[in-house]
C-alpha cells in the first residue's frame, strides 16, 4: 500500500513539474511573439476582421496587461492550473476541443505501432535469449543495433519509397482507411521493436542461466512450459520499465511520423501551431504529451509492482 | 575495441570533410548553374548538382559542418551543466538535491524535439533553438549519471579524510570525482550527439527546422525526395551521410553496459 502510495506521490510531482515547465516555456513563447498582445489577443477573440484598436484597449485594461512580467507570469501559470488552456489562436475554437479531436487519431496509431512492435520485437528477443551467443543472437544484436541507429523520418522515408512509391502496396499518406495506417504504424513499431527485442533478449538470457529456470527444469517441465509459466514473468517486469520510458520517444516519433504521414493527430497539430506560432496550441498538445507520459509510467509502475511484488531495494 | 574504432574512423572522415569540404570546393552552396540541374559529377562538382544545379559537394559538407557544431555544442553545454549540477546536488543534497532530480524527471516526460520546437519559438536564431532546446533536454543524462556516482563516492572513507584535512569541493571534484565520471562519458556523449544530429534532421525533414537555403541534412531530403527517379544519387548523399553519422557515434557510444 505504502508502494502505491508513494508512488502516486512521486507522478503527482511530477506532473506538477511537466505543467511548470510547459507552461513557463509558454509563457516565454508568448512574451517572444512580434506585436502588441492585446490587440493578439482581439484577434483572437473577435476575429482578425473586427479587431480594432479600441477591442485592443478594451482587452488591455480587461486583462491587466500593462501590468508588470512578474504579475502577467502569475495569471498565465493561474489559468494553467485551473487547466484553462484559453482558445486556438489560429481556429477560434477551445484548445481542450480541439485536443480531444486530435489525441484519438494519436492514441490509435501509438497503440497499433505499440502492438506491432510486441509482436514483432520481444518474441524475437527471446528466442535469440534462449540460444544466447547463438548465430540468431548475434544476427539480432547487428540488426537491432543498425535499426536503432537509423531515425524514424527516415526508417519512414525509406518505407515510402520503397512500399508506397516502387512497389504501390499501400498509400504513402492520408487517413480513414486502414492501410493508411500501416506505414506510419510500421515505421513507429520497428524502431521500438529493436529497442524491446534488445530488452527481453538481455532478461530472457539472464532468466535462462538463473537457478529458477534450472530448478524448473530439472522438474521436469518442458522448454514451453517453463517459459509459459516462468520465463514471461521474469522477461515482463524489465520489459514494461523499459517500455514505460521508451514512450517518450514513441511520443517524439508520432511527432515526426504524423507529419510525414499526414496523419490528423497531436504531433501534426503541434507541428502546425508551431509553424503558425499558435502559442495556446502549442502549450496544450505539450502539457497533453507530458501528462500522457506521466500517466502511463504510474500505471506501469503499478503493473510492474503486480507482476513483482518482491521488495525493490530502498 | 574494433567496432569502436570504425565508429572513431568513420566520425573522423565525415568530420574532414566537413572542415575541409567547404575550403577546397570551388562553388559554394549557393551558386546556382540551373542548367546543370541534376547532373552528375563533374569537374567543378565533385558529387553532381542538386534540382536547383547548386553543388551536392559544397552543400552535403556545409549541412555536416552544420549538424556537427550545433551538435557538439549541444552535448558540450549539457555535459557541463549535467556534471555541475549532478556534483552540487549531491554535494549538497536536501531541498536542492529534491528539487533538482524533480525538475529533471519532469522534462524527461517532455520529447526533445518539443523542447527544441518551443524553444524555436522563444529565440530569434533557429541554430540557436535547437542548441538550447536539445542541452535543455540532454542535461538530464549526465546530471544523473554524476549524481548517481558522486552519491556514493561522497559518503566514502575517501572524501572524509580529504574534508577533514581542508581539501575544498573543487579538488574532491577534479581527484576524487572525475577520474569515475570521465570514463562514463564517452557512451552518453556519443548518444546525446547522435540523438541532436536526428533531431536537426528531422525537424528538417518536417519543415520546421533549418530555413531553406541553409544546406542542412534534413532539408536537402526533402527537397531531393521529389526528383529522386531522375537522380537517385543525389538524395542517396543526404541519407547516406545522416545514416553513417549517427553509425559511427552509435559504434563509438558500443553496447549499452
Amino acid at each position: 500500500m505504502t508502494f502505491a502510495l508513494r508512488t502516486l506521490a512521486f507522478r503527482l510531482l511530477q506532473a506538477a513539474g511537466v505543467a511548470l515547465v510547459v507552461g513557463v516555456m509558454s509563457f516565454l513563447m508568448m512574451r517572444a511573439m512580434p506585436g502588441d498582445m492585446a490587440f493578439r489577443i482581439a484577434a483572437a477573440r473577435y476575429g482578425y476582421d473586427l479587431a480594432s484598436a479600441d477591442l485592443a484597449e478594451a482587452v488591455r485594461t480587461e486583462l491587466n496587461l500593462d501590468a508588470g512580467p512578474l504579475v502577467l507570469f502569475g495569471q498565465w501559470m493561474a489559468d494553467l492550473a485551473r487547466l484553462d488552456l484559453g482558445r486556438s489562436m489560429v481556429s477560434g475554437l477551445p484548445v481542450w476541443e480541439e485536443i480531444a479531436h486530435q489525441l484519438g487519431a494519436s492514441l490509435q496509431l501509438a497503440a497499433v505501432a505499440l502492438g506491432l512492435s510486441l509482436l514483432i520485437g520481444p518474441p524475437l528477443g527471446i528466442y535469440a535469449g534462449l540460444r544466447a551467443g547463438g548465430r540468431f543472437d548475434r544476427a539480432l544484436l547487428v540488426a537491432a543495433a543498425a535499426l536503432r541507429a537509423v531515425p524514424q523520418f527516415l526508417l519512414g522515408l525509406v518505407l515510402i519509397v520503397v512500399l508506397a512509391v516502387q512497389l504501390r502496396l499501400l498509400p504513402a499518406a492520408g487517413h480513414g482507411d486502414i492501410s493508411h495506417l500501416v506505414l506510419p504504424a510500421l515505421t513507429l513499431a520497428l524502431g521500438l521493436a529493436a529497442a524491446s527485442a534488445r530488452i527481453a533478449r538481455d532478461a530472457m538470457a539472464a532468466f535462462a542461466a538463473s537457478p529458477a529456470h534450472a530448478f524448473a527444469c530439472t522438474k521436469g517441465l518442458s522448454d514451453g512450459q517453463v517459459l509459459l509459466h516462468h520465463g514471461l514473468r521474469a522477461i515482463a517486469a524489465p520489459l514494461l520499465t523499459y517500455l514505460g520510458l521508451q514512450f517518450v520517444l514513441l511520443a517524439e516519433g508520432v511527432v515526426v511520423v504524423e507529419t510525414i504521414f499526414g496523419w490528423p493527430g497531436i504531433g501534426h497539430a503541434l507541428i502546425h501551431a508551431v509553424f503558425h506560432r499558435d502559442v495556446p496550441m502549442v502549450q496544450g498538445t505539450a502539457l497533453v504529451m507530458g501528462l500522457s507520459f506521466v500517466l502511463l509510467n504510474t500505471l506501469i509502475d503499478l503493473a510492474v509492482r503486480r507482476i513483482d511484488p518482491r521488495e525493490v531495494r530502498a | 575495441m574494433t567496432t569502436r574504432h570504425l565508429g572513431f574512423g568513420l566520425l573522423g572522415a565525415l568530420v574532414a570533410l566537413a572542415l575541409i569540404g567547404p575550403l577546397i570546393e570551388p562553388l559554394g552552396p549557393f551558386k546556382q548553374t540551373l542548367l546543370r540541374a541534376l547532373a552528375g559529377p563533374d569537374a567543378l562538382a565533385w558529387f553532381g548538382y542538386d534540382h536547383l544545379g547548386r553543388s551536392m559537394f559544397a552543400r552535403l559538407s556545409q549541412a555536416l559542418r552544420l549538424s556537427l557544431t550545433i551538435a557538439f555544442a549541444a552535448t558540450a553545454t549539457a555535459a557541463a551543466l549535467g556534471i555541475f549540477l549532478g556534483a552540487l546536488a549531491s554535494w549538497r543534497g536536501g531541498w536542492l538535491d529534491r528539487g533538482l532530480s524533480l525538475l529533471a524527471d519532469s522534462v524527461l516526460a517532455l520529447p526533445a524535439l518539443l523542447m527544441v520546437l518551443m524553444m524555436g519559438v522563444i529565440l530569434p536564431s533557429t541554430p540557436l533553438a535547437f542548441w538550447a532546446g536539445l542541452a535543455a533536454v540532454q542535461w538530464i543524462e549526465f546530471f544523473r549519471l554524476t549524481r548517481s556516482v558522486a552519491r556514493s563516492q561522497l559518503a566514502s572513507p575517501a572524501v572524509e579524510a580529504a574534508r577533514l584535512q581542508g581539501f575544498g569541493p573543487v579538488w574532491v571534484f577534479r581527484r576524487i570525482l572525475w577520474p569515475e565520471i570521465g570514463p562514463m562519458l564517452r557512451t552518453a556523449t556519443a548518444f546525446g550527439v547522435a540523438n541532436a544530429i536526428a533531431a536537426i534532421a528531422a525537424l528538417g525533414f518536417v519543415s520546421v527546422g533549418m530555413r531553406a537555403p541553409t544546406p542542412e541534412l534534413g532539408l536537402m531530403m526533402v527537397e531531393l525526395l521529389p526528383s529522386w527517379r531522375e537522380a537517385p544519387f543525389a538524395l542517396l548523399q543526404p541519407v547516406a551521410a545522416c545514416f553513417a553519422l549517427l553509425l559511427s557515434l552509435n559504434l563509438i557510444a558500443g553496447g549499452r553496459e
